[in-house]
């Protein structure tokens, strides 16, 4: 940390300014949250009602009377895992060619990855969704789990990659002297020693295909629509109802909020890895 | 059983000849030495052994089978890395045991083999510690371990000792040349220092510009180096070169003699001298001095001799132990 912070006056001052950014951050959360519990009329008052209003779980059981909430979340999950699981598959090998048997293009090839997430995806809905239709992929866990897991690759190779770069070689080549097969020198050395790494890799996968909505939303209707679409489903056409569309966004968020209320050491040693040592 | 022969090995890297063609023969038992500046391909050649590098053209025959599209695990061969290169999150005992596991052996037999080198090598205390809670040379021990009980052809050493602090690398040296001894199989080495070289050796290879210079036992690379190169490479310190008249006066374009083989007075001599530096050891004194006519040269004397900065000195070459060499630099023979 840096010096000026070490004295009382600055150690005040930068804890004031981390609750005030965490705070700001932490608010549409929060409001959401507690509009969940309001009437619908208590949700639309002006001055905002911040806690003095009649707490009801109407919404809740509203919600979950009318649509099948259950059958969203385990499409979620479905997605997340499954493109997550898939990615992993793909991205370990592609990191391992890249980290230890690097060509003159490996760096333009990985550039060229990671460009790919710099083009936004409504430039590429129309072919997409054509092929969808030819297909017969609309609505399906399985061509969404292949767009999920298309899309998030570069940032798992990228991940990955990077860990990778940290472990050394030599230790690769000493397993390939004690007589490991390729499969047998991933899976007994490179994992476990790159095990934090993958670990946040996924994390960081799950949710990033968790809150995926632009596709989510364009490619599925009913069979394969995960939580992205049960919150949309609130949102029109009868005008918004704000304390429903707050308990179904709370409702959709929960999961993985949680997961990465746990997961959080994790995900921030993973994240930083390589850029402190 | 371990003969190792290489038959005109080639490796370019891209348009870079690192090795342009490299012919040699290992005996079965040998503990060879690849000795060589940084950047001579000593340590490629060694990778090209261990099939961790693929040849670009020749043959590598180990026991007169040629391995060259063989995989590193079906050479039979165990290499020890400069950096240990264990497995960090394996115990001591996982770590000799993973070449084993990999080979499908029988548990019984791979904790048996474990425990005998874990023996051999002082390791027996700390076969549930992990590489990290060791020190470095229990680590370099560890590394050992790992190679012997695979039982290989050969033992493969890339620079094993230069991440060792100084009186840990003596220690080490011995053991390793020990462990020749007792186990008496093939072991090839590799190292930027030639007091290791000549320590360990049975036959060293100097190498550079990975070219073989000269292939021979230690002693007779020391008396009888084939060119400036290796003259000036083993020995230490290095051996004096004087070119010129001095040199034209001996039928050659350089005299070579070594620190060593310079008689020192104070009274009368060959060569005229003052002292720059005088380096005093205790058992022996060296001098670097400046040399009227020649410049300068670096005098070995046995014992303490009494001498400082610009002190007037005499050198005679011992006649016998001067090292003529023509233009090219290629030894010329007495």
């Amino acid at each position: 940390m840096d010096s000026k912070f070490k004295t009382p006056f600055g150690q005040f001052a930068y804890s004031v300014f981390a609750w005030i950014v965490g705070l700001t951050v932490f608010f549409p959360i929060l409001w959401m949250v507690l509009t969940s519990f309001k009437s619908e009329l208590d949700a639309v008052n002006m001055p905002p009602l911040f806690f003095d209003f009649n707490w009801t779980l109407e919404n809740y059981s509203g919600i979950l009377e009318q649509s099948n909430y259950f059958k969203f979340a385990m499409n979620s999950i479905i997605l997340s895992f499954g493109s997550t699981f898939l990615g992993l598959i793909f991205a370990v090998t592609c990191a391992w060619a890249m980290a230890f048997n690097p060509t003159k293009r490996t760096k333009d090839t990985l550039l060229w990855m990671l460009s790919t997430k710099m083009m936004p995806p409504v430039g590429v809905l129309v072919p997409i969704y054509l092929v969808f239709r030819d297909w017969g992929l609309l609505d399906t866990r399985f061509g969404l789990i292949m767009v999920l897991f298309l899309m998030n690759l570069p940032i798992m190779v990228w991940m990955l990659y990077t860990y990778f770069k940290e472990i050394p070689k030599d230790i690769l080549e000493a397993a390939r002297m004690d007589g490991a097969t390729l499969p047998k020198e991933i899976i007994f050395v490179l994992l476990p020693m790159a095990l934090p790494g993958i670990a946040s890799t996924m994390l960081l996968n799950i949710i990033l295909a968790w809150n995926e909505a632009f596709w989510t939303l364009n490619l599925t209707t009913s069979d394969a629509a995960p939580l992205t679409a049960f919150i949309a489903s609130y949102s029109s056409p009868e005008g918004l109802f704000w304390a429903k569309l707050s308990a179904a966004s709370t409702l959709a968020v929960a999961p993985i909020l949680i997961v990465g209320w746990f997961s959080q050491k994790q995900l921030v040693r993973g994240l930083t890895f390589g850029a402190v040592k | 059983m371990g003969a190792i022969r290489l038959e005109n090995v080639k490796k370019t890297f891209g348009n870079i000849d690192v090795i342009p063609g490299v012919d040699l023969e290992i005996n079965d038992g040998e503990f060879v030495v690849f000795v060589g500046p940084s950047g001579c391909g000593k340590s490629t050649l060694l990778r090209l052994i261990a099939g961790l590098e693929d040849v670009t053209a020749g043959k590598i025959l180990i026991n007169d089978v040629d391995m060259v599209n063989e995989s590193p695990a079906k050479r039979g061969l165990s290499m020890v890395f400069q950096s240990y290169a264990l497995y960090p999150h394996m115990t001591v005992y996982n770590n000799i045991a993973f070449g084993l596991k990999m080979a499908g052996e029988p548990k019984a037999v791979i904790d048996e083999k474990v425990r005998n080198a874990a023996g051999i090598l002082n390791l027996t205390d700390y076969l549930e510690r992990r590489p990290g809670a060791l020190s470095g040379g229990q680590r370099q021990r560890v590394a050992i371990g790992r190679a012997i009980v695979r039982n290989p052809a050969a033992f493969l050493f890339d620079e094993p000792l230069s991440n060792l602090d100084a009186s840990l690398r003596v220690n080490m040296r011995l053991e390793i040349t020990g462990l020749h001894q007792e186990l008496k199989t093939t072991m090839i080495y590799v190292t930027h220092d030639q007091v290791e070289a000549m320590t360990m050796a049975d036959k060293i290879v100097v190498l550079q510009a990975g070219r073989v210079e000269q292939v021979g036992k230690p002693m007779d690379l020391y008396a009888k180096p084939a060119n400036k190169f290796v003259a000036g490479f083993i020995g230490s310190p290095k051996m004096n070169f004087i070119e010129g008249d001095y040199a034209r006066a001996r039928n050659c374009a350089c005299v070579g003699v070594r620190p060593e083989h310079l008689l020192l007075s104070t009274e009368q001599g060959e060569i005229a001298a003052t002292v720059k530096i005088a380096e005093h050891l205790g058992a022996e004194t060296y001098l670097h001095v400046n040399a009227d006519n020649i410049g300068p040269m670096t005098v070995r004397a046995t014992g303490e001799v009494p001498l400082s900065g610009n002190d007037r000195v005499w050198l005679t070459p011992d006649p016998e132990r001067i090292h003529r060499f023509d233009a090219s630099g290629n030894a010329i023979s007495n």
